[in-house]
């Protein structure tokens, strides 16, 4: 019997699991995907957002803003990649400067540290900037993020302290059962005490399967480009256009913690969640747009497109509570955008919620808040690569070129608490086959490792989900 | 100046596919004392070692060898030199200034290190151009990968990549992967290339699409990608116009594999680390007639200059590089006059883009691609006003190199630049 099952390892199951991780429980984490950090998680803008957007007096307000500052410490305690970084909301007319000014008034009640810049101010705050731009809302409480890494860094600290992690198990139906729950999967079954409902897009099915139907996802899909670094350098700000009536944050440019650049997303109705191609009409429309925020920005050196789906609702807030229908039963849904910015304050929140529905938080006494430490070779100076070469051989071998990653790294992230199982999956631990040439020279070559790691056949490797095989079989066969 | 403890050699090259190799064959043989080849792969021979098909060292050896033996020759013609080779070893960086070359790298064995250069020859070759970099829409699936990535599956590692296939681009590795492909027992459904022309050499299209009954459809893209159960489950095709896909034309092909054949690009990420000037037309160093780069002592030879359509070339290029470099360890130092190489009409670009007529000995070598199949035409080379020489071709295509030889003494009445372009009087 488990005390809690988490459904669901994006960013929010992640980070309840790293809250829950503190207590004395027997936790359980169900994730559909054969990664964490697979659905919304690994698609989106990649920004702590400061706070000015969302209204006082929303869910999703003070969680935004506590979940910034929690993620600002988490990311330092567990290494993941992140670097503050200047946001600024462009004005190209005096209605745009009406919506800069709401914001701004906005941001200062909810405490965010913000300035409305005039067109000297802004060009000078951002040379890069289409000369027609003449003001913005700017702030510096604003950061960018390595997603799947945050996700990823606090479900390896759960599982070092004991959650127990199940990939590719897709919850299929909840049964009450007495004083239990049990949640029914594909690929068995758990009998837990709570469930914490952490299943992004999917959050409203799941709870539908207890009886409560307040909430219909809708799904709204963004798309985006990826840059070379040559452009990811051209800009030192995240930069977004002004949002719609409809709510909608804008088409945004913005650095990566990896010096790439990413145009995106447009915010248009798809069919479902699963729906994550791109289309070339739409794709048009984002390198327009971001043409007219920086028209220095060269498509010529686009390296990969994305697309995410978010988890929007009906209600357009967060929707966190214990469920009405199902006393045992968290719900943490309609977890739209700030959704990355909210995640640890959201497990917070869930840890808090789980004790008021009676499920009793004793400290764990073995509880470490650390995970192994990760070698970046690229980020290292010349005595920090002679180092770790003395120490590993093997972080003398480059195996993606592109990206400078190490054969050495590979081996380290396909150990790491949480295996990765297929190319992308080592791909966001350490970055092989992300740079411009896009594993063409590499992905042979990490597929032997990951191979050779997991002990596997090179028949039985895939890129990503399902039946994603790379190779159908041998030659002369 | 040279660092304490570092390691000198006269000529470090940088690559030892075939560009690498020649330019350390003709390095020793201009009398470099001491020449270093440090490849990343595990073996030397570069991308030949998956180009098991023949064709290659017509020109240079004059018989007909495959991709593994043209590398193997050279191979063995380095090992009969003084140059060391080491493998399993990437260079991170180079630090050219006026006087001192320094270049570091790092290996399993050795770890990091630097080493010292009185001249660097940049033999980095090329890459693929990807799905990601044209943008082609619809689902990301498994079973979309560049033809040369596939090549190295096949060919080096012995594994099929998929059993029905649609090509994109009718580059040359493109249409060499269509016949690998249908001889391993795959069907090739089309070959489909966005421009009105081919890319690739008329005897590929010839030997790997049309004896084999593939159908190559030109001026038209692949406007969409569908999945299933995580891999390729079909295209969609469109006709296009100007690049352009024209909506209504659109069909599908069942397949579970995409190979991309859509074009190389230098690998000049040392290259711009150095500071060294490039050409944005090439996407490779500007070299002088030798093929030293603007930065004094530093040479660069072969794909990672310019995208060459048969390694015999390369072969040639090499050469010329790495006997300058030697020369430039030894001290030579070239003085004098620069004309500047421009392309003009029909002339995508120039290599080299500067001559220095002092040091182009009695003719100087001018390689350039032409940006559309031509019939009959004439090659001219200006200065100003004034016609320096001519050169008539049957006909001309962009995948194929164009070589002028211009003699050095048209060259001395040259101002400033030159420029080549192409006038066409007759059809394609």
């Amino acid at each position: 019997m488990y005390d809690v099952i988490i459904i669901g390892c994006g960013v929010t199951g992640a980070a309840v699991a790293y809250q829950l991780a503190r207590y004395d429980l027997r936790v359980g984490i169900v994730e559909r995907f054969s990664d964490v950090a697979c659905g919304a998680t690994k698609a989106n803008s990649a920004i702590m957002h400061a706070g000015y957007d969302p209204a006082p007096g929303k869910v999703m307000t003070p969680l935004n803003l506590r979940g910034i500052r929690l993620g600002k410490e988490i990311a330092r305690k567990l290494d993941v990649e992140y670097r503050p970084l200047q946001s600024l909301v462009i004005a190209f007319s005096e209605r745009d400067m009406e919506t800069v000014r709401t914001l701004y008034e906005r941001g200062l009640a909810n405490g965010v540290n913000v300035k409305i810049l005039d067109r000297e101010q802004v060009h000078a705050a951002e040379p890069s900037l289409n000369p027609d731009v003449i003001g913005a809302l700017w702030t510096d409480d604003s950061a960018i993020i390595n997603p799947w890494e945050y996700a990823t860094a606090m479900a390896e600290v759960a599982v070092l302290n004991g959650a127990e992690l199940f990939l590719e198990h897709k919850v299929t139906g909840i049964v009450r059962d007495g004083d239990a729950l049990t949640v029914v999967t594909d690929r068995g079954e758990f009998r837990t005490r709570y469930v914490v409902n952490a299943a992004g897009c999917h959050a409203a099915d799941i709870m539908r399967m207890v009886g409560d139907d307040r909430l219909t996802q809708t799904n709204f899909q963004g798309q985006y480009f990826v840059l070379d670094k040559a452009e990811g350098a051209k800009v030192n700000s995240v930069i977004f256009g002004c949002p719609d009536e409809k709510g909608f944050k804008g088409i945004l440019v913005s650095p990566t913690v990896h010096g790439n650049l990413i145009v995106g997303p447009n915010s248009d109705p798809v069919a479902s969640a699963e729906t994550l191609g791109t289309d070339a009409a739409t794709l048009d429309r984002i390198k327009a747009s971001g043409l007219r925020y920086v028209p220095s920005i060269n498509f010529r050196n686009v390296i990969r497109q994305y697309a995410g789906v978010r988890p929007t609702t009906n209600v357009k807030d967060f929707v966190i509570d214990v469920s009405p229908a199902c006393g045992r039963m968290i719900n943490l849904a309609s977890m739209a955008s700030p959704g990355l910015s909210a995640a640890a304050a959201v497990g917070e929140r869930a840890a808090e919620l789980l004790a008021g529905a009676g499920l009793e938080l004793r400290p764990r006494a073995s509880f470490s808040d650390s995970r192994p430490p990760v070698v970046r070779f690229a980020s290292l100076d010349a005595e920090g690569r002679r180092a770790v070469i003395e120490k590993n051989p093997l972080y003398g071998r480059i195996i993606c070129r592109c990206e400078t990653v190490t054969e050495g790294e590979i081996v380290d992230a396909i150990n790491r608490p949480i295996r990765p199982r297929t190319l992308d999956a080592v791909k966001r631990r350490c970055r092989a086959g992300m740079g411009r040439c896009q594993g063409g020279f590499c992905s042979p070559r990490v597929h032997e490792i990951l191979a050779r790691e997991l002990g596997v056949k090179m028949e039985d490797i895939r890129l990503t989900e399902e039946d994603s095989f790379i190779i159908t079989g041998k030659t002369k066969e | 100046m040279r660092g304490a403890g570092v390691k000198h050699y006269d000529v470090i090259v940088i690559g030892g596919g075939p560009a690498g190799l020649a330019a350390a064959v003709s390095a020793c043989d201009k009398g470099a004392g001491s020449v270093l080849v440090i490849e990343r792969d595990r073996v030397v021979g570069g991308i030949l070692n998956q180009c098991i098909h023949n064709g290659f060292g017509l020109h240079y050896f004059k018989e007909e060898l495959t991709g593994p033996e043209y590398a193997g020759r050279f191979a063995e013609m380095v090992r009969n030199t003084r140059a060391e080779v080491v493998t399993d070893t990437m260079v991170l960086d180079i630090r050219a200034s006026a006087d001192e070359r320094v270049v570091s790298c790092i290996s399993a064995e050795e770890g990091y290190r630097e080493y010292g250069a009185g001249a660097v020859v940049l033999c980095m070759g090329c890459r693929e151009r990807t799905r990601g970099a044209i943008a082609i829409p619809g689902d990301r699936p498994a079973g979309v990968l560049t033809a040369g990535t596939a090549q190295r599956y096949v060919n080096i590692e012995g594994y099929m990549i998929g059993r029905r296939i649609v090509i994109l681009g009718s580059g040359d590795i493109g249409l060499i992967m269509a016949r690998r492909m249908t001889l391993e027992g795959a069907k090739v459904l089309a070959c489909v290339e966005l421009c009105p022309y081919s890319n690739g050499l008329n005897r590929n299209i010839v030997q790997c699409l049309n004896d084999y009954g593939i159908p190559l459809y030109l001026a038209h893209t692949i406007t969409g990608i569908t999945a299933e159960n995580g891999r390729v489950a079909s295209v969609t095709v469109s006709k296009v116009d100007g690049g352009r896909p024209i909506p209504g034309t659109e069909f599908t092909i069942d397949c579970d594999t995409v190979l991309l054949s859509v074009g190389l690009i230098p690998e000049n990420e040392l290259t711009r680390g150095a500071g060294i000037e490039i050409d944005r037309r090439t996407n490779g160093p500007v070299v002088y007639e030798d093929m030293m780069t603007m930065t004094p002592g530093v040479f660069a030879c072969g794909n990672v200059v310019h995208v060459h359509d048969l390694v015999d070339f390369v072969t040639a290029e090499a050469m010329k590089a790495g006997a300058a470099a030697a020369e430039f360890a030894a001290g030579k130092r070239v003085e004098g006059e620069v004309i500047e190489v421009r392309g003009g009409d029909g002339v995508n670009y120039t290599v080299p883009q500067r001559i220095r007529p002092g040091n182009a000995g009695r003719a100087a070598e001018i390689f350039f691609r032409t940006n559309r199949p031509r019939g009959e035409s004439v090659i001219k080379v200006t200065s100003g006003d004034r016609k320096i020489a001519s050169f008539r071709r049957e006909h001309m295509a962009p995948g194929e190199m164009e070589k002028i030889i211009v003699p050095a003494v048209l060259l001395a009445g040259a101002s400033g630049s030159i420029e080549v372009s192409v006038e066409t009087t007759g059809e394609a």
